[in-house]
């Protein structure tokens, strides 16, 4: 197989990392969407805009060889924030440092150009709309590598068949366009197309959300494998806390817009001092049967336009919401080794 | 797969090579649909036509006989003759060439301008898109008959402006449908997944975005060859665009109107049947075009 050449290729852009540096690190991110039209041409009439606070001050780190899982609920930021570390969307204020270098300062729009580009890869949540249905399973596996891995002719189709063979892809299914592939497949072409310049931060959004149970399975050992094989860091975003669990070494849980705890996935499972965690953690199926009851929130969440910044964003649908939760907004605090949380009134461990 | 042709151990077809296939597909279609079989056929009379009518054409479509002058069909001259002893079946023949080549000038225009213009306004929005879809909406304000009458009359009367007037009154229509559908796909998710293979906006929308939309815009390019070609003709019907002696079909009808009372149906009658089955042709077209160009109709 050609693969330890490609990524001595792939590296070797890049200055050599930095000892114990984490990987990636975003610092203090935020991603604002003003609501109202695209804002006025003259400054004078521009008063006030309201704004969408889609991911409001996220600080997160993945090391090398790691993996990360983001859960929280619809519309908490986590494809906002998924976006924001790709770098298909411009942070509004903040820094992602990628091997040390802030590439948040890189505009979006030039990111394709940059040697970072192909380090940083992503799979998409849904096969069928992430492919284009105009081009072949081979041709979309090819497009990175021939943009951005500079590869054309046979090295390309040498190097097309060796990331099929590691995903396991039959080599005839190749010719054929997603219409005529099942789920299982079109998932692993588009793991494919990630893989295939050997990226050292791979994004995972829901990748097995589309997929049948039987193939969701397959699909979770395949990216298992990959992991080891490539030694690519993984942030994995999933409502799915089952397979967080079982993918994952490091646990972050997201609620509009912020990281409200995060720690050793087995630690926060075991003990999550967050009250939004817990009531997370006992809606998943077939757990919160007997031990654990299962919580019910109630009450609207917190609009994530123009929050209050002195409140908990989780207050009013807190159980344990006091006075406190609307003076001022709780800062993330280490509550034990490599766990920190963000609340007035943790839970005891 | 074609139908009866298939051995019964075939495994999954495997698509070998991309001309390969896509002839296969062409085949498949026209065996499903005898209709868009029909329609293909007679376009590729005309086609015939229209490439080498000047050699098939039995007598000189220009020659004047003064002795044969309005003789009805008869087995020398099918279509008859017209008021100065032409030969209408040749004269219907060698206009076949200059009627095509308006149409699909103007349509190859308003197809390439459109498209560009609508793909760009659907993609990136904004002041482009409020540009380009004004300039659509202000054109199709006019009667579009009238607006092409005047573009011809205000730039001259040539066969150049008609095509240039038939290709703006079309123009709108390529914007809306290439503006709709970029549009509906900018966001999808194969878009993004494009952003991380490295590829720019611009290569975004012209490789990725535009294939994706020829479909529904080729239906679009059949009807609009139809109207095009029905356009032309109409302009040089009232006198604008082609001279009388060079064989046209609108000149041809126009000039026949005027016996159609006396009796001498065929002097117009032909040239415009002949001009409905073109259009008709084109209107069948269309799905089958389609079916043709979209990977998704493959099995």
């Amino acid at each position: 197989m050609s693969a330890p050449e490609v990524r001595g290729a792939a590296v070797s852009p890049e200055g050599e990392a930095p000892a114990g540096a984490p990987l990636l690190e975003v610092e203090q991110v935020r991603k604002l969407f003003p609501l109202k039209g695209r804002g006025s041409v003259l400054p004078l009439r521009a008063a006030h805009v309201p704004m969408l606070h889609a991911v409001d001050g996220v600080d997160l780190a993945i090391g090398t060889g790691e993996s990360v899982g983001l859960v929280g609920e619809s519309g908490c930021g986590k494809s906002t924030l998924v976006r924001l570390i790709t770098r298909t969307l411009d942070p509004t204020a903040g820094a992602i440092r990628f091997r040390g270098e802030d590439i948040a300062r890189i505009p979006a729009s030039a990111f394709a150009r940059v040697p970072q580009r192909k380090l940083i890869q992503m799979v998409f949540q849904d096969p069928t709309d992430s492919l284009n249905p105009r081009y072949t399973a081979r041709e979309t596996i090819a497009e990175p590598l021939r943009l951005l891995g500079g590869l054309s002719g046979t090295a390309l189709s040498t190097r097309i068949d060796a990331v099929a063979a590691l995903v396991q892809m039959p080599h005839e299914l190749l010719g054929r366009f997603p219409h005529q592939l099942s789920g299982g497949q079109k998932a692993r072409v588009g793991i494919a197309r990630a893989i295939a310049l050997e990226p050292s931060l791979l994004i995972l959004d829901e990748p097995t959300a589309a997929l049948d149970v039987s193939v969701q399975a397959v699909i979770l050992h395949l990216l298992a494998d990959l992991k080891q094989k490539l030694g690519m860091s993984y942030l994995f975003v999933s409502h799915d806390l089952n397979i967080v669990r079982l993918l994952c070494d490091r646990l972050m849980v997201m609620y509009l817009g912020r990281i409200v705890e995060s720690g050793p996935a087995r630690q926060v499972f075991e003990s999550p001092r967050h009250p939004y965690t817990r009531a997370l953690l006992s809606a998943i199926p077939g757990l919160g049967g007997g031990a654990s009851r299962r919580i019910r929130l109630e009450g609207d969440p917190t609009s994530p336009i123009d929050p209050d910044p002195d409140r908990c964003r989780f207050h009013g649908r807190c159980p344990k919401g006091q006075d406190a939760c609307t003076r001022s907004s709780p800062a993330l605090v280490q509550l034990a080794p490599g766990q920190v949380v963000a609340c007035h009134f943790p839970e005891s461990a | 797969m074609s139908a009866g042709s298939t051995l019964p151990t075939a495994a999954p077809p495997v698509p070998a090579s991309g001309v390969a296939a896509s002839l296969r597909h062409v085949r498949y279609v026209l065996a499903e649909n005898p209709v868009t079989a029909g329609a293909f056929a007679l376009f590729g009379v005309f086609l015939v036509l229209a490439l080498f009518g000047p050699w098939i054409a039995p007598f000189d479509p220009l020659a004047t006989s003064p002795d044969k002058v309005l003789q009805p069909p008869s087995a020398t001259h099918w279509f008859g003759t017209d008021q100065l002893g032409r030969d209408i079946l040749s004269r219907v023949i060698v206009a076949t060439g200059l009627d095509f080549g308006m149409a699909f000038a103007a349509v190859l225009l308003s197809f390439g301008l459109g498209c560009a213009l609508g793909s760009c306004a659907g993609y990136y929005g904004g002041w482009i898109d409020r540009m380009v879809s004004r300039l659509a909406d202000t054109i199709m304000a006019f009667p579009l008959f009238v607006l092409a009458m005047a573009i011809v009359a205000a730039l001259g009367n040539s066969v150049e402006n008609i095509i240039y007037a038939t290709a703006i009154i079309n123009l709108p229509f390529y914007i809306r449908v290439a503006r709709a559908e970029v549009n509906v796909r900018r966001n999808a998710g194969f878009v993004e997944a494009a952003r991380l293979s490295g590829n720019s906006e611009a290569r975004i929308l012209a490789f990725h975005l535009f294939p994706n939309i020829l479909p529904p815009v080729m239906v679009q390019i059949s009807l609009n060859i139809g109207w095009a070609i029905l356009n032309a003709a109409g302009l040089s019907f009232i006198g604008l665009g082609v001279r009388p002696p060079q064989p046209e079909w609108g000149i041809m009808v126009a000039e026949g109107a005027s016996y159609m009372i006396s009796g001498e149906w065929w002097v117009s009658f032909f040239p415009g049947l002949v001009l409905m089955l073109a259009v008709f042709c084109f209107n069948l077209l269309g799905d089958g075009l389609r079916d043709m160009i979209d990977p998704r109709r493959r099995t």
